[in-house]
């Protein structure tokens, strides 16, 4: 394999490795505070992409993208407070179920709205055929968007949970809902905290990926199953775990083409998160203990 | 008095139940289309140009004044749903014929249960194993995947191409497209160098397309899908600063994917109907008169561009509407006039069925295309 074409296959694997990550992350936001899996988790990339490119008509680009954030905050929100919040102590295996439906829902609104046409925003910088040379491989410059936001988004979560106190009370209620509750935090308002983050990271993502993979009303299956794996890959609720296991499959799924047909790459990606399900269901990086703890 | 009046109501009613269905029948036509999911940019404009047909037809009095209801069930490309909707339009509908299913994996599911139950099928599936060997309830509009791969492979021998690499989605279409661009590239002695196959889903191929750019010998790339990729792989290619020709199937006659490839998709290289030039053909063309004019009912009745895949449903409604015309509310006989139907011009050829031939199409309703200021124009070489 020359050097060139390694380049390209890491370059290939970080982008969808960045991309995996950020939905991963925010299944973990939701799973922290509330112990269940937030299957819409893809429909909140597919809303901040959509929204944006339709927000478009009307505005400049980087306010669109910020427009559409926080609409898909907004619609996190309301998800939570109305299908979530007013259910006494429900069981997790409800929830996921709820969220699952809320899921289906959402594509629904999706196709009725923005009809089932693929769309895509403009490329920030250049078009469809520039490209930028890095050791010789030549990749679009959206990659570096991708990757930056992802990295900017990973560190800022970092200080928003260490250094705030909302963001350290989101982690007193992970750690231990009843006791946060004890201490006078009000846990179902952090758990729709959680539900506003993790929309509006999703729509982040929906943006800045959108110019690469296109935005379309049933995306949000195919990424929640693979944020899904990475999530479990990386230790659920564990960021860093999802940064470094999203790494991981993209790379891997990447350099997969190398050796084996292409149709194979998501069987690839399933066969890892059976694997690890059987082996290490804690994660590459979750401790045992807390996975002992949890109820999913 | 009111005894009488009432009695005579009583006789118009029954008069009129006896005499109302000899002539205003209402035939039932079903459609199995993909109006969402995966499919949806080809069921969406086949059921939208299907219904625009039947309110036309029906505006103007039916089929010798039988008016046509049209039920359009939405399958969502899933084979498993349009096997339950195919049963269920034939045997509680009991619709006369069946339009779609939009994809070919979904047809050849249902081919076998349309044909035991005698009913006929106008697929709106490209894949030629629907016609072949032929079933004789079942036929359909789009144009032979075998000739859009001859046409291709008669470009590339005038362009002294002769090593390439073929990219298919996994889909019916795909793996069909495949299958007939290996087995005819020895007739015109090209060599497929590389070939791969990706998901429907898939949203970013620049690993592959990194892995057959390696390989030298490509001397042109054929990318056959009806799935989004085919606005990623020329973004991939080109991105890679990789220009070699690049070569898509007709899937690619639809102006939003060209859309959605933005300047990658300039020079893309695909056979496809006449209907995304239908302005600039001659005025003589057979075909002129009618593709102008579905254009432009379509796109000023709907808001959209049309697309050939429309046509595929707009030319099955005017076939089948052509054969009940003939033979009447009755399956058998609308299915023999089908098959005697001769030079019905439609957007995607002019056809011309026997008891053969159940496409009807020659391989010239394909004409080369290319794509120029994100326009589609006639290509016509280098």
């Amino acid at each position: 394999m020359t050097t060139e074409l390694f380049i390209q296959y890491l370059m290939a694997g970080i982008t969808y490795g960045s991309i995996y990550a950020i939905v991963a992350i925010g299944f973990n936001i939701i799973y922290n505070t509330t112990g269940i899996i937030n299957f819409a988790q893809g429909e909140f990339v597919m809303f901040g992409g959509m929204i944006a490119i339709s927000l478009l008509q009307y505005m400049p680009m980087p306010l669109a993208i910020i427009l559409a954030v926080l609409i898909t905050m907004l619609i996190g929100a309301l998800i939570e407070v109305c299908f979530i919040r007013w259910l006494k102590s429900p069981s997790v295996l409800r929830l996921i179920i709820i969220t699952i439906g809320i899921s289906i829902i959402s594509r629904e609104v999706a196709v009725h709205i923005w009809g089932e046409s693929i769309r895509s925003l403009p490329y920030f910088v250049g078009n469809e055929i520039s490209s930028v040379a890095v050791f010789g491989a030549r990749v679009s410059s959206q990659v570096f968007w991708v990757i930056a936001a992802s990295a900017l988004m990973v560190v800022c979560l970092g200080i928003f949970f260490k250094t705030t106190s909302v963001g350290r009370e989101m982690r007193a209620c992970a750690s231990n809902r009843k006791a946060a509750t004890l201490c006078g935090i009000n846990t179902q308002n952090m758990v729709t905290l959680s539900f506003v983050l993790s929309a509006g990271i999703g729509a982040l993502a929906g943006c800045v990926m959108s110019p690469i993979t296109h935005s379309q009303y049933d995306m949000g299956t195919g990424l929640a199953i693979k944020g899904f794996t990475v999530a479990i890959l990386g230790g659920l609720g564990s960021s860093g775990g999802a940064v470094a296991a999203g790494l991981l499959l993209g790379i891997l799924e990447a350099f997969s083409v190398s050796v084996v047909p292409l149709a194979f790459q998501d069987a690839i990606s399933i066969a890892i998160l059976l694997i690890i399900l059987f082996v290490r269901p804690q994660g590459l990086f979750g401790s045992k203990e807390a996975a002992g703890l949890s109820e999913f | 008095m009111k005894k009488i009046t009432s009695k005579l109501l009583l006789a118009v009613v029954a008069v009129s139940l006896c005499v109302a269905p000899a002539f205003a029948e209402t035939i039932k036509v079903g459609a199995i289309l993909a109006v969402t999911g995966g499919a949806s940019f080809l069921g969406g404009p086949e059921a939208r140009s299907l219904e625009m047909m039947v309110e036309e037809i029906n505006a103007k009095g039916g089929v010798n004044g039988n008016k046509i209801e049209l039920i359009i069930k939405d399958s969502a490309a899933s084979p498993e749903k349009a096997i339950s909707f195919a049963k269920q339009l034939i045997e509680e509908d009991k619709v006369l014929a069946i339009i779609g299913p939009s994809t070919s994996g979904e047809t050849m599911k249902i081919k076998n249960i349309c044909q035991q139950a005698k009913t006929p099928l106008i697929s709106c599936g490209a894949a030629e194993v629907i016609v072949n060997p032929v079933a004789s309830y079942v036929f359909k509009t789009p144009q032979k995947d075998s000739y859009a791969v001859k046409k291709i492979y008669m470009e590339m021998n005038k362009m002294g191409i002769s090593k390439i690499a073929v990219l298919a989605g996994n889909t019916g279409f795909g793996k069909a497209g495949k299958g007939q661009l290996l087995k005819l590239a020895p007739e015109f002695g090209i060599e497929v160098v590389e070939v791969e196959v990706y998901d429907k889903k898939s949203n970013d191929l620049s690993a592959v397309v990194a892995k057959i750019k390696a390989n030298k010998d490509v001397q042109a790339v054929i990318n056959w899908s009806i799935v989004p990729a085919q606005a990623i792989v020329p973004k991939n290619m080109r991105q890679a600063g990789w220009d070699v020709p690049l070569f898509q199937s007709h899937g690619f006659g639809n102006i939003k994917y060209v859309e959605a490839a933005g300047a990658a998709a300039e020079g893309i290289i695909f056979p496809a109907g006449r209907l995304l030039i239908a302005e600039s053909l001659p005025d003589d063309h057979p075909q002129k008169a009618l593709l102008t004019a579905y254009k432009k009912n379509y796109e000023s009745k709907f808001n959209e561009p049309a697309s050939t895949f429309g046509g595929h449903g707009y030319d099955a409604i005017t076939i089948l509407a052509a054969a009940i015309g003939v033979g009447g509310n009755d399956r058998e006989k609308v299915r023999t006039a089908i098959e005697n139907l001769k030079n019905i011009p439609g957007t995607g050829g002019v056809f011309s069925f026997s008891a053969e031939d159940h496409n009807g199409l020659d391989i010239d309703a394909f004409q080369m295309m290319t794509v120029k200021d994100g326009k589609f124009v006639a290509y016509t070489g280098k």
